[in-house]
C-alpha cells in the first residue's frame, strides 16, 4: 500500500496528508476535493480510488501500528476518526468529482504549520530563497527560476523590451518550453528562419508563440500559392515578423490592395513585396496618404509613382511632410524638374539638411549643376548618398575642413 | 567611466531650420547610444544546490551537489539598456529660422547653465539684412507688406544710424547695471569694459557695425545680451525704416555664446559621444575661469549699488 503512494511527489503528498488531518473535523468533503484537484492531471483517474482506499486502510491501521512510511505515521498518530465516515465520504465524493473547483480556493488553505514534523528528504529539498513575487512589473524576477524565460534569453530574445509590451509577460510565463514553443521554433526554422535570427524575431512578434500551428502552415501555403518561392517568404518573413500572424484572407487584401492602387502587374507586386514587406504588415492609411501626395500634391504622372516605387519601395512609407518639404527644396530651389527626380527616387529618402547643406555648399563653389545637357553634371543619386569624404573629394572638389568652415557660415 | 567625464557644458553648431528642442532629442539619443554601447556584460555565476542524479537503490539517495549556474537576471537582454535617459539641458535658445553656437549641458553641467545665465555674458550674432521690402515678420520668407527703393543708401547713411543706436544703448546699459559712475571703482571697471546689468532687462547692444554693405544686402555684427531673435529681426526692420527705406532679416547667425565660440561648436556629424566628451573637456576649465571672473565682479559691483545716484 505504500509503495505506489511514495510514487507521488513529496511536498503534494504532504500537503494533502496536512490538510486533510487539519480540516477533516471542520469541513472533510471539501477538502478532499481540493487537495485532489491540485494534484498533477495524470493521477487523477486511478489515483483518486487508491488514495481514498488508502486512507480507509491507514484508519484500520489505527489499531494495529502497521504503516512504515513517515508520511503514514503522521496520519495514523493523530487520526482517530471512525471508519464508517470514510465509507459515507467515498460515496459522495465520487459523485461530485466533476465539480470545477477554481485555484483561488486553494489559497484558502492555511498553510503547513511551521511544528509540523517533515521527513529527511522532504527537509533536502526545501531551498532557502525568498518566495517569487506573484506580481512584478519585470521578468528579472522570475527569470532564474523559469527555465522557458531562460531558455528564451540563452535564444537572444530581448525580455527587457518584451516585458514592457502589454500581456506579454504573464504570456511567457504561462508557456511552457517543451510544450509549447520549441514545436514553433522547430517551424520557423523549416521556412528558413537562421538561429541567430529568431531572438530577434521573437522579440518583435513573441504572439506567433500562441498561434496554433496550423493557421501557421496555412499562411505560409498561401504564401506559396501566391508564386513566392522558399527564400523569398524566408525574407519577408524575417524583415516583416509580423506577416505569419496575419490570417490569409487579410494577407489576401493587402496584397490585392497594392496591386489595385499602384496598378501593377503579378510580377511587379511580388517584387515590391519582397522588397519591402513591411507594406504588407503596416498599416494601408499612410500608403493611400502618399499616394495621394504624389498624384495630386507634387505632381507626378501615374506612371511615374509606378517607376519610383518599383526603384525604392521605401518612398510609400515615408512620412508625407517631409516628402513636401524635400520636394520643395529639390523642385522649387535647387530647380530641378519631375522628370530627373523620377530618375532619382532616393532623394525622397535621404535627409533635407543633408540635401540643404551639400547644395548650399555647391552653389557657394559655383558647382551645382543639376543639368544633364552641360558639363559638369552632378546626379542627384551622388549628391544624396555618398558619404562626406567622399562628397568633397569627388564633387566639391574641396577638403572636408572647408566642408566645415562652411556648414559653420550657414 | 564614460559618464563620468560627460559631466559639463558643450556647444553645438544649430543649422537653420532645426527646432532646437529636436536638436535637444538628437544629441541625447546620441549619447545614450554611446554610453549604452560601452559596457560589456560580463557573465555573473552564483552557487545553486542541485539535486544529484540518484541512483535506483532499495532506499533514495539524496545528494546536493554545489554548481555554479549563470545569473540571468543581469543579462542585458533581461536588466535592459544601462542608461535609459541623459538630462541634456540647452542654454540660451535659438528659434527656428536662426542658427549658430548653442550651448548644452550634461548630467551636473544643467547647474552650470543656470550660473552661465546669471553671469549676463555678452553674445556675438551676425545679422544678414536686406533692403527694399518689408514683411510682417521681418523674416524674408514672411507675408510681403511693402516694397522700397534703396538707391539712396550709402554705407555712411548706415554706420551713423548704426553708431546711434549704440550710443543709445550704451546709455541703457549703464542705467541697467545700478552703477554709480562717479566712484573711482566704477570708473575703472568702465574703462576695462567689465559694466554690464546682473539683472534682467530689456534687450541691450554693447557694439554693432557693418561687416559688408553691398545694397541691397547688408551684414551686420552685434554683440549684445538678453536678447531674442526675433528682437534682432525687428531692429533689422527698424534700420530699414531709420534709413526711409525698408528692410527685412534674411539671416541670423550667432558666432560667440559666452565663452562658446565658433570653433567649439560640433557639427551635426560630430554630435557622438566621443566627440561631445572631448569638447567638454576642452572648454571645462574657460567656463570655470569665466564664471570666477563674475563672482569676484558680483560683489563689487553689489557694493558699488547701494543706493542709486540721487
Amino acid at each position: 500500500m505504500a509503495l505506489p503512494f511514495s510514487r507521488y511527489p513529496m511536498k503534494i503528498r504532504n500537503f494533502i496528508i496536512i490538510t486533510q488531518i487539519r480540516n477533516h473535523f471542520t469541513r472533510p468533503r471539501k477538502t478532499i476535493l481540493h487537495c485532489l484537484l491540485a494534484l498533477p492531471q495524470q493521477s487523477s483517474g486511478s489515483f483518486l480510488h487508491w488514495r481514498f482506499k488508502n486512507y480507509r486502510t491507514s484508519s484500520l491501521w489505527n489499531s494495529s501500528q502497521a504503516p512504515s512510511s513517515t508520511g503514514q505515521d503522521n496520519i495514523s498518530a493523530q487520526y482517530t476518526h471512525p471508519t464508517s465516515l470514510n465509507e459515507l465520504l467515498l460515496k459522495t465524493e465520487v459523485t461530485n468529482f466533476d465539480s470545477q473547483i477554481s485555484l483561488e480556493e486553494l489559497d484558502d488553505l492555511s498553510p503547513i504549520s511551521p511544528l509540523q514534523q517533515i521527513s529527511e528528504e522532504d527537509a533536502l529539498q526545501i531551498v532557502a530563497e525568498p518566495p517569487l513575487p506573484p506580481a512584478s512589473f519585470t521578468l528579472r524576477d522570475y527569470v532564474d527560476r523559469s527555465k522557458t524565460l531562460q531558455k528564451l534569453v540563452l535564444l537572444g530574445v530581448n525580455l527587457s523590451k518584451l516585458e514592457k509590451r502589454p500581456g506579454a509577460g504573464n504570456l511567457l510565463l504561462r508557456l511552457d518550453f517543451e510544450n509549447d514553443i520549441q514545436k514553433i521554433l522547430l517551424f520557423l526554422k523549416d521556412i528558413g528562419v537562421e538561429d541567430n535570427q529568431l531572438g530577434a524575431f521573437l522579440t518583435k512578434n513573441y504572439i506567433i508563440l500562441n498561434e496554433d500551428l496550423e493557421n501557421l502552415r496555412t499562411r505560409v501555403a498561401y504564401l506559396e500559392s501566391k508564386k513566392f518561392n522558399k527564400t523569398d517568404i524566408s525574407r519577408m518573413i524575417i524583415n516583416a515578423p509580423y506577416l505569419l500572424s496575419f490570417p490569409v484572407d487579410r494577407l489576401d487584401n493587402r496584397l490585392g490592395f497594392f496591386q489595385k492602387e499602384l496598378g501593377l502587374n503579378v510580377q511587379k507586386t511580388r517584387d515590391l513585396v519582397i522588397r519591402l514587406p513591411r507594406l504588407l504588415t503596416g498599416s494601408l492609411e499612410p500608403v493611400k496618404e502618399n499616394m495621394k501626395v504624389y498624384r495630386l500634391q507634387l505632381g507626378f504622372k501615374h506612371n511615374e509613382i509606378q517607376h519610383m516605387v518599383t526603384r525604392i519601395p521605401k518612398i510609400l512609407t515615408a512620412s508625407k511632410r517631409k516628402l513636401t518639404e524635400t520636394f520643395d527644396y529639390v523642385h522649387n530651389v535647387m530647380h530641378i524638374p519631375h522628370h530627373l527626380i523620377v530618375k532619382f527616387p532616393q532623394v525622397f529618402n535621404s535627409k533635407l539638411l543633408r540635401v540643404k547643406e551639400r547644395n548650399s555648399f555647391l552653389t557657394y563653389l559655383g558647382r551645382a549643376q543639376y543639368d544633364p545637357q552641360k558639363p559638369n553634371y552632378i546626379s542627384l543619386d551622388k549628391l544624396v548618398s555618398i558619404p562626406d569624404e567622399e562628397f568633397c573629394k569627388e564633387i566639391a572638389k574641396a577638403s572636408l575642413q572647408d566642408f566645415e568652415m562652411f556648414l559653420k557660415t550657414l | 567611466m564614460g559618464w563620468s567625464r560627460l559631466h559639463g557644458l558643450f556647444a553645438v553648431y544649430k543649422p537653420p531650420g532645426l527646432n532646437w528642442k529636436h536638436l535637444r532629442d538628437t544629441v541625447e539619443s546620441q549619447l545614450l547610444k554611446g554610453l549604452n554601447a560601452e559596457k560589456r556584460f560580463t557573465p555573473q555565476e552564483h552557487i545553486r544546490f542541485l539535486l544529484a542524479p540518484t541512483e535506483e537503490n532499495e532506499r533514495k539517495e539524496l545528494t546536493l551537489i554545489a554548481t555554479n549556474v549563470p545569473v540571468l537576471s543581469e543579462h542585458p537582454l533581461v536588466r535592459g539598456l544601462n542608461y535609459t535617459s541623459v538630462k541634456v539641458g540647452v542654454g540660451h535658445r535659438l528659434d527656428v529660422k536662426s542658427s549658430g553656437v548653442l550651448v548644452l549641458g550634461v548630467g551636473r553641467g544643467n547647474k552650470l547653465l543656470t550660473d552661465i545665465h546669471n553671469a549676463h555674458l555678452t553674445k556675438d550674432y551676425t545679422v544678414r539684412g536686406l533692403l527694399g521690402k518689408a514683411t510682417d515678420d521681418f523674416t524674408d520668407e514672411g507675408r510681403l507688406i511693402e516694397k522700397t527703393t534703396y538707391d539712396h543708401i550709402t554705407q555712411e547713411k548706415l554706420s551713423r544710424i548704426l553708431a546711434v543706436i549704440q550710443g543709445s544703448h550704451q546709455k541703457a546699459l549703464v542705467m541697467h547695471s545700478n552703477l554709480n559712475l562717479k566712484t573711482q571703482e566704477a570708473y575703472e571697471m568702465a574703462v576695462k569694459g567689465l559694466i554690464r546689468p546682473m539683472c534682467k532687462t530689456p534687450m541691450l547692444i554693447t557694439g554693432i557695425r557693418c561687416l559688408q554693405f553691398a545694397p541691397p544686402e547688408f551684414l551686420l555684427e552685434i554683440q549684445c545680451m538678453h536678447e531674442t531673435q526675433q528682437l534682432l529681426r525687428r531692429m533689422v526692420h527698424e534700420i530699414g525704416l531709420e534709413l526711409k527705406s525698408a528692410a527685412v532679416c534674411t539671416q541670423v547667425r550667432r558666432t560667440r555664446d559666452g565663452v562658446f565660440t565658433l570653433e567649439d561648436a560640433l557639427l551635426r556629424t560630430q554630435w557622438d559621444m566621443h566627440s561631445i566628451q572631448k569638447s567638454i573637456q576642452k572648454v571645462a576649465p574657460r567656463v570655470e575661469a569665466e564664471l570666477k571672473k563674475c563672482q569676484t565682479v558680483g560683489p563689487v559691483q553689489r557694493g558699488l549699488v547701494g543706493q542709486p545716484a540721487s
